[in-house]
């Protein structure tokens, strides 16, 4: 009984706003619901509610037909065009970076080699001077060698030619310390050839 | 029962119009057929306003909805089925802000009338028949028979096949509103407990908690149904709408 009565003070607040501007519709309304047919099958309002379906739909499916559907559409496609053209760019980009590497690689080579082959007759042009001036200044000392043993020669032939005069000379001038007498040249050349056969 | 759960089914005139004799109000019914579609193609409509290579929040709903009746049509229809993505999806959008409207209380669910489910699911079967012998004549009629069939059993077969075709239009229609009828008057009915419940003291609040609970998880499941009735409806049009197309590949 509660139940009922508690109903009872809620329905007519929540139909009020509804039944209000048309005060003729609430009684139609009231005696649909009077005579018991279930809301959903009642045929009463199938008119009204397939005009205003077939009005509400109809203008909505034409929105989504001309505006929404080819928005997203042209949305999706956009960005669908976007990435496969930011994709084709990565794509050249990369290929691009490939071949300059590629290219780098090359001329690196190629520059190595080039440094190598430079070293190398650099190396062999110092090797081949070093190998000239080497010879030559051996054969210039060689020179100076032969020149220098030719005078040490000359120099002590001569020395030896001279010893005899030098120690006539000598034994001249000792015999006149000793003896305070001239000895005569023969005697002492004499003395010294003897010496000299001696020694 | 005396907690009328029926009573948020009824119709009630804001605006009377006659045309010719017969009733054309605008109803609490119709308010809602207009409220459904302001809130849907206004949804769609400023979501994607931005157009924005990279989407919002809102455009990446727009265009998940898309793409997913998108999927489902050529799944189900073959690419040559594209021509009806916007009916599929007008219906699908139509019909879940419908749903989802209802969710809202006091308001009205325009899909728990059987007639407006009717209206759709024949607009769905009315394209699949006129296209289907637009496009294929008379062959349209190979749908009703089955290749691989032996001689005897053909007339069963087409018998079978008939009844199938026109009761078509009654399931499609009567799944999506009775399914949402029922869950409205399921949630009434136990949230109709919880306030009887409570007018009756202390022990009467304490037993309102369970039928509390039920409404609460009813809500949720309601919320379910109404994505997957939309789903369902969305579904079974790519469905027919592959027979209009292809109707030799049964």
């Amino acid at each position: 009984m509660f139940v009922t009565s508690a109903y009872a003070q809620t329905a007519p607040a929540a139909t009020d706003p509804h039944a209000a501007p048309a005060g003729e519709a609430h009684t139609e309304t009231g005696a649909a619901h009077g005579g018991g047919v279930f809301p959903p099958f009642d045929a009463t309002h199938f008119s009204s509610q397939l005009l205003w379906l077939v009005i509400t739909f109809g203008l909505f499916y034409l929105l989504m037909k001309k505006v929404i559907v080819p928005r997203v559409g042209g949305i999706l496609e956009h960005r669908h065009d976007r990435i496969a053209q930011d994709l084709d760019e990565a794509a050249r980009l990369k290929a691009e970076a490939d071949a300059a590497v590629e290219t780098y690689e090359k001329e690196l080579a190629a520059a190595r080699s080039k440094g190598h082959k430079i070293a190398e007759t650099a190396r062999e042009a110092a090797k081949t001077k070093a190998a000239a001036d080497r010879t030559a200044i051996e054969a210039e000392l060689a020179g100076k060698l032969a020149a220098a043993e030719t005078r040490i020669g000359e120099i002590k032939a001569k020395a030896f030619a001279e010893v005899g005069q030098i120690a006539e000379d000598t034994a001249t001038a000792i015999v006149d310390q000793l003896i305070g007498a001239k000895a005569s040249g023969d005697d002492i050349k004499a003395a010294v050839a003897a010496a000299k056969t001696e020694a | 029962m005396a907690n009328d759960p029926i009573h948020q089914f009824q119709i009630s005139k804001i605006v009377p119009i006659q045309i010719g004799g017969i009733d054309f109000s605008f109803t609490n019914a119709s308010l809602f057929m207009v409220a459904t579609v302001a809130c849907a193609a206004g949804f769609l409509y400023f979501a994607t306003s931005q157009r924005g290579l990279i989407p919002g929040r809102a455009q990446s709903v727009a265009e998940m909805s898309y793409e997913f009746i998108a999927g489902m049509l050529r799944e189900g229809a073959g690419s040559s089925g594209m021509k009806f993505f916007p009916l599929v999806f007008s219906l699908f959008m139509f019909v879940l802000t419908a749903n989802l409207l209802g969710m809202f209380p006091y308001f009205y669910t325009i899909t728990s009338q059987i007639i407006v489910t009717f209206a759709l699911a024949l607009l769905v079967i009315g394209t699949v028949i006129v296209y289907g012998f637009y496009k294929h004549g008379l062959h349209f009629l190979q749908l009703f028979v089955p290749s691989g069939i032996p001689g005897l059993l053909i007339p069963l077969v087409v018998a079978i096949e008939v009844i199938s075709f026109l009761s078509r239009p009654i399931s499609l229609s009567v799944r999506l509103f009775a399914n949402m009828l029922a869950g409205h008057i399921t949630l009434k009915v136990f949230a109709g407990f919880v306030a009887s419940l409570g007018t009756m003291g202390a022990l009467g609040v304490g037993g309102a908690v369970l039928p509390l609970i039920m409404t609460v998880a009813l809500t949720g499941l309601e919320f379910l149904v109404a994505f997957l009735q939309a789903y369902v409806f969305a579904v079974l049009t790519c469905m027919y709408l592959n027979d209009a197309i292809h109707p030799g590949g049964h």
